[in-house]
């Protein structure tokens, strides 16, 4: 596990940071925002938490079973390499608007890389 | 030394750095949880007796940690603790109907008293059971330091069963049963200065009248802004006491807006729905903590629009409410 990142990244503080911002530009970003559309918005926003956790190599549970069961009923509607690279997209630009340099961004989007397959369901 | 759970009349051992939830699977004890990190909050608990460290609060909202919940993952118990899945001890007691009173064509205010003191906050609901079986949920209007009875305001639903014996068959004096108080929507102090936003259509107003007087009574010194919407003019209340409480304390102002399109405009009533009138009055909502309560659509649409006009989502309030079928 990837703790430096995690932990050069400001560990979950910036974690609690980013989340916010993130799930505020994938809502509002029409490629995407149906599937996170969720009514209820604060099991969302937990669930968006973990996912960044994740994505900056901080301490998770995620197996690769658990990305591909929890996106199977997106998949079926139709969740493919576009929508996927819209969310990496996204992190991306939250992670610049909080002053995080290139070099770790590229960091988190590779991590977000090796999740592609299971998320996908390929 | 390890501390002591009681939870469910069973006292369990959590050894040393050994969270609540590792000690309860450990023996045995099925109990809600996830990602065990501290994120999902499946491992919600509550702490009915000790306190739970500050670290197995984080990320729950402020009304939460009041009420002594805390995540089971990331609790370390510093002391011995009883605990309890949420709200597995809302049990039922009785109260009896002190008034009945007509608000609107529809709506009546619905005042109970009860034996045993009540421990609530303003904005949390209740359920009122007509028999063992059928109860339906209200929202309380009441603030504990200023009302000394519970207050209700029900509308009547056509065909509703609970509501119906409401309006035509109680009367004062009539015991009835409720359940004890719920729900983390109400007002917290601790950053008097923040603008709070509230918005309400139909009797969604009752929660939201009191927090609002929830938090003139706690001193808060920040913006407090009501809007109530509805369709007509006949379907709002209380527009008497909001205009004169806002005469009253300069920091609270009182919105009523009606969102039939061929209604003419008319002073003191904005036109349009409550919460676009709303989101047209405060320039964005960042640093905003916002109460909803009302129609379930608006509702779900509020939650969206404010956050997306900048309110952080720990800051959003609204009860999960859904119409139950008459």
């Amino acid at each position: 596990m990837n703790n430096t990142l995690f932990n050069n990244l400001g560990g979950e503080g910036a974690v609690d940071a980013a989340v916010d911002i993130f799930y505020r530009k994938v809502l509002s970003d029409d490629r995407i925002s149906d599937f996170f559309d969720d009514v209820d918005m604060e099991r969302q926003a937990a669930k968006q938490k973990a996912f960044l956790t994740m994505a900056f190599g901080g301490p998770n549970q995620y197996s690769g079973m658990d990305m591909r069961r929890g996106h199977a009923h997106l998949v079926a509607k139709g969740l493919n390499d576009s929508h996927f690279d819209a969310v990496v997209e996204n992190l991306a630009a939250t992670l610049k608007e909080l002053n995080v340099s290139q070099e770790y961004i590229s960091e988190v989007a590779a991590l977000c890389e090796t999740t592609r397959s299971d998320v996908l369901g390929k | 030394m390890p501390t002591k759970l009681l939870f469910e009349d069973n006292t369990y051992d959590c050894n040393q750095n050994e969270s609540v939830l590792d000690a309860l699977i450990g023996h045995g004890v099925p109990v809600p949880h996830s990602c065990r990190s501290g994120s999902c909050q499946t491992c919600l608990m509550r702490a009915t007796k000790g306190t739970p460290p500050e670290s197995a609060q984080k990320g729950l909202k402020e009304t939460l940690k009041a009420q002594n919940y805390f995540l089971a993952c990331s609790c370390h118990p510093q002391e011995d603790m009883e605990i309890a899945l949420p709200d597995a001890d809302a049990g039922r007691f009785k109260a009896t109907v002190k008034t009945v009173e007509t608000l609107s064509h529809d709506i009546v205010c619905l005042g109970l008293h009860c034996e045993q003191p009540v421990d609530y906050r303003a904005g949390q609901f209740i359920n009122l059971f007509k028999d063992s079986t059928l109860g339906r949920s209200y929202s309380l209007a009441s603030v504990p330091t200023r009302d000394t009875h519970l207050k209700l305001h029900v509308r009547k639903v056509p065909e509703g069963r609970v509501s119906g014996w409401i309006h035509h068959q109680l009367k004062p004096g009539d015991s009835v049963e409720i359940s004890q108080p719920i729900g983390n929507c109400f007002y917290v102090s601790g950053n008097p200065e923040q603008g709070l936003l509230l918005i309400g259509t139909g009797s969604g107003l009752a929660p939201l009248y009191g927090i609002a007087l929830d938090a003139i009574t706690q001193g808060h010194t920040g913006p407090i802004r009501l809007y109530h919407g509805s369709r007509n003019i006949e379907g709002l209340y209380l527009t008497e006491e909001l205009r004169a409480l806002a005469k009253q304390h300069p920091n609270f102002s009182y919105t009523p807006c009606i969102s039939n399109t061929e209604f003419v405009a008319q002073e003191g009533y904005a036109t349009g729905r409550a919460l676009d009138v709303a989101l047209a009055d405060i320039n964005g909502l960042s640093g905003w903590r916002i109460f909803l309560c009302g129609n379930p659509d608006m509702v779900k649409s509020a939650k969206k629009k404010a956050f997306l006009s900048g309110a952080a989502i720990k800051d959003i309030y609204a009860d999960a409410f859904t119409l139950a079928a008459a």
